[in-house]
């Protein structure tokens, strides 16, 4: 089986509220995928529609080519993790990674290998009523791993996680792409997600505003700008300004210079004898793409997640202004 | 960075197809790793057996005879095992091998008493009950219970030929008169007993054959007479009824033997109790008139209906039963209540399996259940009964099993039927309400004689209660004119007929169940 995650067209409506509205995109094997966007984006439906729980009104989501109702041994396929906190309080966790492996003719033996996998160590034979958010979370994610599927799915992984437990949460993470796993990840970008994925999905009003990997949406965001480190941050700034570049102060002697190439900055500096220790091309952070990404249609007040909710237009446009910028 | 042309991943670990079977493991390690479903099964099994020790153990009987108190007499048992009446008035004579006897009943006469009119005056009208009796009998011998078979003249059901207590066939209808009597003829031929009626004793008519048990080859042979009680039952709340007695007065003439007939008339008023001061309570009697014989009796030969019976401990079992309700309906709420059912079907998105699983596995325990409170009750029981002077009314072992299969199977089905409530409903409340009102409900309702008989007959076979008729071990009879309301311990429907109705129910809720959850997000 391939081990892909294919959704198209997806539309699914609960009652009035439209919660995908033609939700379409891939995840490939050997790499992460974040789902992200604002909480009602329709990332949960999206994964549950993807696991058969929820039924599309319209679109397909197939599992290595293959709807997951149709699946005979779906935990072989298809590893997911999506409410850390549906579990029997009376059941431990053992119990329940036990009931699991039982459905599939797994033995007692990959239940305390996923048990410990996941660090849930003793606490795997106390009752899960007593959980913490961080062993709910290890405890879904030993179930997923039951199976050892080739398709991993996981809703809001970093949430209620100990800080320890993300670090680990991120490398086993990474690890499982690098099997050459398909790993899907819903959640907040900056929750976690930001040094794990290797793609983005964003999605927005239940579609794809954006499907973009991580390096190429901050190649973007860096939109072909030179930064400059100098002592002599006002005489830089005529110099530059003057030959009609746009200039930025990002600190007491950094700038950000847009419309002109590193070496023509070199040049400029140069020939105005204004002193400088760096010019080098500038490299946003994926929290300034994200920024810019959402920039143009986040809500006041609201954070730069809230902006995700854009109709796909507009995110569009503010990708081909970088365009024209560069 | 890794990139998305990496080689997929390939488990080397084995995963099975996740079939039936597979899935019944799950369910049953889901059922048996939370301490309460457990706890609650083992508690459906115990409450029964000690609410039915404490019933049994807190059953002291004494009987009166007169103003003394002495033990409860045990009953006769008839060839089948079963307890019985037999108690009448015998004019016979010995026949030793084949033979009959022929006689014509020209009357049939009686008294009853009524209740009282006047406090302290007894009410005594002329009347003949229903199924008083007077005829033709071959008896294996003089003690109470031993095999016969007879033909008789009724008070309302026309002309019978009853043999060993509970087995009865029709003959013509009509009673007896001066004008129009009843010639009526058995005929013994090996062990087969042939009975004849006829209206003028020329023309005669078979009426059946039977085969008793164990009739040896010297039997008594002649005229009997019996009358049961008059029962009342009043259909009205708590539908209380009464017996007082009520006897029989037949004359026979053209009494015919034929075969090795040897001695004279002999007279014996079999089963007749003896007052304390030593003097026969209502005994029956003979007069002998120049080939006329007058003989008055009181009694009933005939299967016994009335006692305690070895289902009587197991009243617990409806307390039992509420706690396997909420044992299976909480099986199956449970996975709602926290969103684990989404987590079941990913092991399984084949949907319509997991209410099967989850079926199988809850009505198991629930058998289990059932099969460990009967099991232990159905011995039990009525060797403490009897401890404490209650004669318990006997059955044989395969009715016994019966009864311990009917509990467990009542218990296994309604669990299943729970269980399906509470995939349809999500709520646990909801559910064991639900199932609470369908199956206890009627029953409490019927057995308490909370409403008439009537209306309770019909609860006990339009409702799931219906199957606690898989308790009831004694059947009843048609020639015997009793009290078989559900209060005391009679249900409409047989025992099988019962637990399918139930079931009736419970294929259908676990239809209905797997179609919802195939329809629903879960």
């Amino acid at each position: 089986m391939e081990a892909t995650i294919e959704v198209a067209g997806l539309r699914k409506r609960f009652g009035r509220v439209v919660a995908l509205d033609g939700m379409s995109f891939t995840v490939t094997p050997g790499r992460v995928t974040g789902l992200v966007g604002p909480g009602g984006a329709g990332k949960s439906t999206t994964m549950r529609v993807i696991l058969g729980l929820d039924a599309a009104d319209g679109g397909s989501a197939l599992v290595g080519g293959r709807p997951y109702r149709s699946l005979r041994d779906p935990l072989g396929h298809v590893g997911a993790s999506l409410e850390a906190g549906a579990l029997q309080p009376g059941r431990t966790g053992r119990d329940h990674l036990l009931w699991l492996a039982r459905s599939h003719g797994l033995t007692a033996g990959r239940v305390d290998e996923v048990a410990e996998l996941a660090g849930l160590g003793e606490a795997a034979r106390r009752r899960a009523g007593g959980y913490s958010p961080d062993l709910r979370q290890r405890l879904g994610v030993a179930a997923a791993l039951l199976g050892d599927p080739p398709v991993l799915m996981f809703d809001e992984p970093f949430d209620g996680l100990d800080p320890g437990g993300a670090g680990w949460l991120r490398g086993l993470l990474r690890s499982l792409a690098a099997e050459g796993r398909a790993v899907l990840v819903s959640g907040r970008l900056m929750g976690g997600l930001q040094d794990t994925a290797d793609h983005l999905v964003v999605a927005g009003r239940g579609r794809v505003v954006a499907d973009i990997g991580v390096a190429e949406l901050i190649e973007a965001a860096s939109g072909g700008r030179v930064a400059v480190r100098t002592t002599a941050r006002p005489e830089a700034m005529t110099a530059l300004a003057g030959a009609g570049a746009a200039v930025a102060v990002t600190g007491r002697d950094t700038l950000v210079v847009s419309g002109m190439t590193a070496e023509r900055v070199r040049a400029l500096l140069t020939a105005d004898a204004v002193p400088f220790s760096e010019v080098r091309a500038y490299r946003a952070t994926l929290e300034e793409a994200w920024m810019d990404l959402t920039r143009d249609t986040a809500e006041p007040g609201g954070g730069a997640e809230s902006g995700a909710g854009v109709p796909a237009e507009a995110a569009g446009g503010a990708a081909a202004g970088r365009e024209g910028a560069r | 960075m890794s990139t998305g042309t990496a080689t997929p991943y390939r488990s080397p670990l084995r995963t099975g197809r996740g079939g039936f079977v597979r899935l019944l493991r799950a369910e049953w390690t889901k059922f048996r790793t939370v301490r309460g479903w457990v706890l609650g099964t083992g508690a459906a099994a115990l409450v029964t057996v000690l609410l039915g020790l404490l019933l049994a153990s807190g059953n002291r009987s004494v009987c009166g005879n007169g103003v003394t108190e002495i033990p409860c007499p045990v009953p006769p048992t008839g060839p089948g095992g079963e307890a019985v009446d037999d108690k009448f008035y015998f004019v016979y004579r010995q026949l030793t091998g084949d033979g009959s006897v022929t006689v014509r009943v020209t009357s049939m006469t009686g008294q009853i008493r009524l209740p009282d009119e006047t406090p302290g005056v007894r009410n005594v009208v002329p009347g003949v009950v229903p199924w008083a009796k007077a005829g033709v009998v071959v008896k294996a011998g003089g003690e109470q219970g031993s095999p016969y078979a007879a033909v008789m003249v009724t008070g309302e059901h026309g002309v019978r030929m009853q043999h060993d207590f509970t087995h009865d066939t029709a003959g013509r209808p009509g009673g007896v008169s001066r004008e129009s009597p009843r010639w009526l003829r058995l005929t013994r031929t090996g062990d087969t007993l042939t009975g004849y009626e006829s209206a003028d004793g020329v023309k005669w008519t078979a009426v059946g054959t039977a085969r008793p048990a164990r009739l040896p080859d010297t039997v008594r042979i002649g005229m009997f007479a019996a009358s049961p009680g008059h029962l009342t039952v009043s259909d009205g709340f708590g539908s209380p009824s009464a017996e007082r007695f009520a006897e029989v007065t037949a004359v026979f003439d053209r009494v015919a033997l034929e075969g090795a007939v040897t001695g004279g008339w002999n007279r014996h008023d079999v089963g007749v109790t003896v007052g304390p001061d030593g003097a026969p309570h209502h005994p029956g009697g003979l007069v002998e008139s120049g080939g006329t014989f007058t003989v008055t009796g009181v009694g009933d030969i005939a299967p016994l209906t009335e006692g305690a019976r070895i289902e009587t401990p197991l009243t617990g079992a409806v307390i039992g039963l509420i706690i396997v309700i909420v044992v299976a309906a909480t099986f199956a709420t449970a996975e709602y209540r926290r969103g684990m059912i989404r987590t079941t079907l990913l092991a399984s998105p084949r949907r319509g399996r997991v209410p099967a699983a989850k079926a199988v596995v809850a009505g198991a325990a629930a058998f289990a259940a059932g099969l460990a409170a009967a099991g232990i009750l159905v011995p039990l029981g009525p060797r403490i009964l009897r401890g404490g002077g209650t004669p318990v009314l006997p059955v044989s072992t395969l009715t016994e099993l019966r009864v311990v299969a009917g509990c467990a199977a009542l218990f296994a089905a309604t669990a299943v039927l729970a269980l399906a409530l509470g995939v349809l409903f999500r709520r646990g409340v909801a559910a064991v309400t639900a199932a609470v009102v369908l199956i206890v409900v009627p029953y409490v309702l019927a057995a308490t004689a909370a409403l008439p008989a009537g209306a309770a007959q019909w609860l006990l076979r339009l409702t799931p209660a219906a199957a606690f008729s898989a308790l009831q071990s004694i059947p009843r009879y048609p020639q015997v004119l009793g009290d078989y309301a559900p209060a005391s311990g009679y249900y409409p429907l047989a025992p099988w007929a019962g637990l399918a109705v139930l079931c009736g129910y419970a294929a259908p809720a676990l239809g209905l169940a797997v179609r919802a959850l195939n329809r629903r997000d879960a």
